[in-house]
């Protein structure tokens, strides 16, 4: 093996990755007064945060009465009930304060005639516990997470945030299970730094390009997850993988949830609303996972649009072109280059797209990653942290409903900001990292740099992304999980096959590549493998064999081991948290999940 | 950073070609800028013929098709490949765009050039350093300022004061614009550019901003802002299609009009 050797950093927090959460979370710290790095592989405005459209949930009010109890309901009903009530009671309540926050940094939200924050409807979100659908999803325009990420960055700027940009964050520096830094490769000019922290942000996102096609960006590799998996820490829920109702047919790109909350409905090659016939109360406007499946289900049963019928309309056009111009201008826009279409006059062409991943790293409402240990399930990782779409918190359960993605951004890189503030005391003195904590990054590094077997990464990623989209798709079967399983066993298997053509160390696009279909492919693992083991159908996952909610066998988060040798996985569970973090508001019990 | 000449070093030498695999049917050739600063050799110009029936309708799919089938070395930034994220600029056929949303089919002639954002040091192949840029949109202090205690709730702004900020806000700091403007290739060390100088103005203009003076005096300067000489390249390439030439002249504007 090649010598490398590792530049050192000290910090009192290290965050790995530049979102909304870890930019929220890094802020918080360094207004804390702790010494924080930002570590990230893209310039931060390049984060995959910047593409949400649609919004940031928080009952705010501004176009109606509203209450954070209401939103809470409406969470706890969107997870299935596999949301920890816990955590989802502290989100709906900090999210006002959350979204004030992001206006007094400088967010260019879309405004009402009363100047205050403009809200849309969205999907699952409604008035007094299920009544009628609500406008509690704060927007700017159809750019609501460029907006929040740029201003975010701005904000960053005006603090002590040391951020180091185009660093590829390796693998987690752990000792006897207390996780001491990160390493990472910089990209521009090749060398490996140590970055050694009290405490460790992982804010890396999802890992959407586990699958074929799917919205997230070609960055949403699921770094933190792999990572996490490596170091012997568990993935909680990853079976549960979103697919939004509206990706563009043939690119996948994003059409927003927002696009049905200014009054947009889908069709099939009836010209029929069949939304009316699967969620009579809200139609359009029902969870993802439900317009999912009846998009599905209509084109499966025939009804789909286009020459091959695999596909569904989004009607914009009876909307009247100036709200179109003021509301949705960047969904317009994506519709013409993608898809051909003027929104005005013509419906979209659409389709159930992955998305959005409502596992990761398990943590409690304070952000710290915790496992199962003994007896204990929720034993806490010392030194290590995630946010955003990157953990679970788990708030949203087996589904997520849109816009309450961004507010989890912020609530938690907040949250984690506060305890690290809480628990750390700045420039305390940290141990002497040991080489042996490290070897293994570098082992791993020098082996994919050099791999020079017989299949490419672009091959092999091909290969998992297929298996992942034909055998763990909207709806799973036994016999599609098996062959699933089976499919990414054999991918995981193939990883010593790999072949890396670039051998150099500034800026290795192929080795940076194969690094991250590491990343993606232990996490693909343990989703399928997940999703086989679970015998009934929540949120996300429908299983056809098992068509029912199985409450008293299943209200439980799966955890995943992932043992990287040798691609074995070790499945364990975690008990829901169905209860309330405080006494203001009692758990709401498991009922039919209908619209 | 004008240099009459390119550095001995600079000067792209020779480079490979990829011919088409036998049988394919819709064959365009696309001349793509080659460095390796770890080889010590000088860039080159290589050049592919990709079969276009096996990729995607825009640049950014011929790239990917490249470097997943033929050339995995081909090195490139990309993410969002949806025109949000603003990493895959790059000058296309003489242009600077987004890769991800330019067809292929836009370009002219059998041959498609494809080279890093112009004027700026190459780290490797298509990946430019913007360092410097990033620096001048630090610059420009991009976050809100106010002396007024915050109010519990929102500040409140009129649909009206708002808008004043469509055109701006949506900047995605790609820097097509920046390195597509010859003021910014002779004094990028001292001129902002028409990125920041969009970014300077969409806090200007902000109704919520309370430093709107300060502001204004730290972008008066003969080099800062007076470098735009409304040459216009920037609102030409911008792929968002915003118009920083605009912004810069509103500023200038308000520079008059508080003198006057």
């Amino acid at each position: 093996m090649a010598t490398y050797e590792f530049i050192d950093h000290k910090f009192d927090v290290v965050v790995v990755g530049a979102g909304g959460s870890g930019l929220r979370a890094a802020l918080g710290c360094a207004q804390a007064g702790l010494k924080t790095a930002c570590i990230t592989k893209v310039f931060p405005t390049r984060s995959h945060t910047v593409a949400a459209q649609g919004g940031i949930s928080a009952s705010l009010g501004n176009m109606g009465e509203d209450d954070w109890r209401w939103h809470m309901y409406d969470t706890v009903k969107g997870s299935d009930w596999l949301g920890d009530q816990d955590a989802i009671e502290y989100l709906c309540r900090n999210a006002p304060a959350a979204v004030y926050e992001l206006e007094h940094w400088g967010v260019p939200f879309s405004r009402t005639e009363d100047g205050k924050i403009y809200q849309r409807a969205f999907g699952g979100m409604t008035k007094n516990y299920g009544e009628a659908p609500i406008q509690r999803t704060c927007a700017a325009a159809d750019r609501t997470g460029h907006a929040m990420l740029h201003t975010m960055y701005g904000q960053s700027l005006a603090h002590q945030t040391e951020f180091f940009i185009e660093y590829f964050a390796l693998d987690l520096i752990m000792d006897e299970g207390v996780c001491r830094g990160v390493t990472a490769w910089k990209l521009d000019d090749g060398t490996l730094h140590r970055f050694q922290a009290q405490q460790v942000i992982l804010a890396t996102g999802g890992y959407g390009r586990a699958y074929f096609s799917a919205t997230s960006a070609h960055t949403c590799t699921g770094d933190g997850g792999g990572m996490a998996l490596r170091a012997g820490l568990p993935l909680q829920d990853m079976e549960f993988v979103q697919f939004h109702p509206t990706g563009i047919y043939g690119s996948g790109c994003l059409i927003t949830e927002g696009a049905r909350g200014e009054g947009g409905y889908l069709t099939n090659s009836e010209g029929e609303r069949f939304m009316e016939r699967y969620a009579p109360t809200v139609k359009d406007l029902a969870p993802r996972d439900m317009v999912s499946r009846a998009m599905t289900m209509e084109i499966r049963e025939g009804r789909g649009v286009g020459p091959k019928k695999d596909h569904i309309f989004l009607h914009l056009d009876h909307l009247d072109p100036k709200i179109l111009a003021e509301r949705l201008p960047g969904i317009s826009e994506s519709a013409k280059i993608f898809a051909g279409v003027d929104v005005t006059k013509e419906p979209i062409p659409v389709l159930p797209t992955v998305h959005y991943n409502m596992g990761g790293v398990p943590t409690n409402f304070y952000s710290e990653v915790v496992t199962k240990a003994g007896r204990d399930p929720d034993k806490v990782v010392p030194g290590l942290m995630a946010v955003g779409e990157a953990a679970c918190v788990s708030v949203h359960g087996a589904n997520r409903l849109g816009s309450n993605s961004l507010i989890d951004l912020v609530v938690f890189g907040r949250s984690a900001a506060l305890r690290c503030a809480d628990t750390i005391k700045a420039g305390a003195t940290q141990v002497e990292l040991k080489p042996h904590m490290t070897d293994g990054h570098l082992a791993r590094l020098d082996r994919f740099r050099n791999a020079s077997g017989g299949t490419s990464t672009a091959e092999l990623r091909l290969e998992m992304q297929m298996a992942m989209q034909e055998d763990a798709a909207v709806y799973r079967t036994s016999e599609a999980l098996a062959s699933g399983v089976q499919r990414m066993n054999a991918v995981s298997a193939k990883r010593p096959d790999l072949k890396v053509t670039d051998r150099s160390m500034i800026w290795n696009s192929d080795l940076m590549e194969t690094l991250e279909l590491d990343n993606l492919i232990g996490q693909a693992v343990v989703t399928v493998t997940g999703a086989h083991n679970r015998t009934e159908s929540r949120g996300a996952h429908a299983h056809e064999n098992f068509p029912d909610r199985d409450d008293k066998k299943w209200m439980k988060h799966t955890l995943a081991w992932f043992d990287d040798p040798t691609g074995k996985v070790k499945i364990d569970f975690r008990p829901v948290h169905d209860y309330t973090m405080t006494n203001d508001i009692a758990p709401f019990p498991p009922k039919a999940r209908v619209y | 950073m004008v240099q009459l000449r390119l550095p001995k070093n600079s000067v792209p030498k020779g480079g490979k070609h990829f011919p088409a695999p036998p049988g394919a049917t819709k064959v365009k050739t696309f001349k793509v800028y080659r460095y390796d600063p770890d080889s010590g050799m000088n860039p080159s110009w290589d050049t592919y013929d990709v079969d276009l029936s096996k990729c995607g309708p825009m640049v950014l799919d011929v790239l990917i098709h490249i470097k997943n089938d033929i050339d995995p070395t081909l090195t490139f930034r990309r993410s969002c490949r949806e025109g949000i994220c603003g990493s895959c600029a790059m000058n296309i056929a003489g242009r600077n765009t987004l890769a991800c949303i330019h067809g292929h089919e836009e370009c002219p002639g059998d041959k498609i050039s494809i080279s890093p954002l112009p004027h700026m040091p190459v780290v490797k192949d298509l990946v430019p350093d913007l360092t410097l840029f990033y620096a001048q949109y630090a610059s420009v202090e991009p976050w809100l300022k106010t002396e007024t205690p915050e109010p519990q709730k929102e500040w409140r702004q009129s649909p009206e004061d708002r808008e004043k900020l469509d055109g701006l806000y949506e900047c995605i700091l790609c820097a097509c614009c920046s390195t597509s403007c010859p003021s910014y290739w002779w004094n990028q060390e001292k001129y902002l550019g028409p990125a920041a100088l969009l970014h300077a103005y969409r806090w200007i203009i902000d109704s919520r901003d309370e430093a709107t003076g300060a502001r204004l005096d730290d972008v008066e300067d003969p080099f800062k802002l007076y470098r735009c000489h409304t040459i216009m390249n920037c609102a030409q390439v911008c792929p968002k299609g915003l118009n920083p030439a605009k912004a810069i002249a509103e500023i200038k504007k308000m520079l008059v009009d508080r003198v006057v």
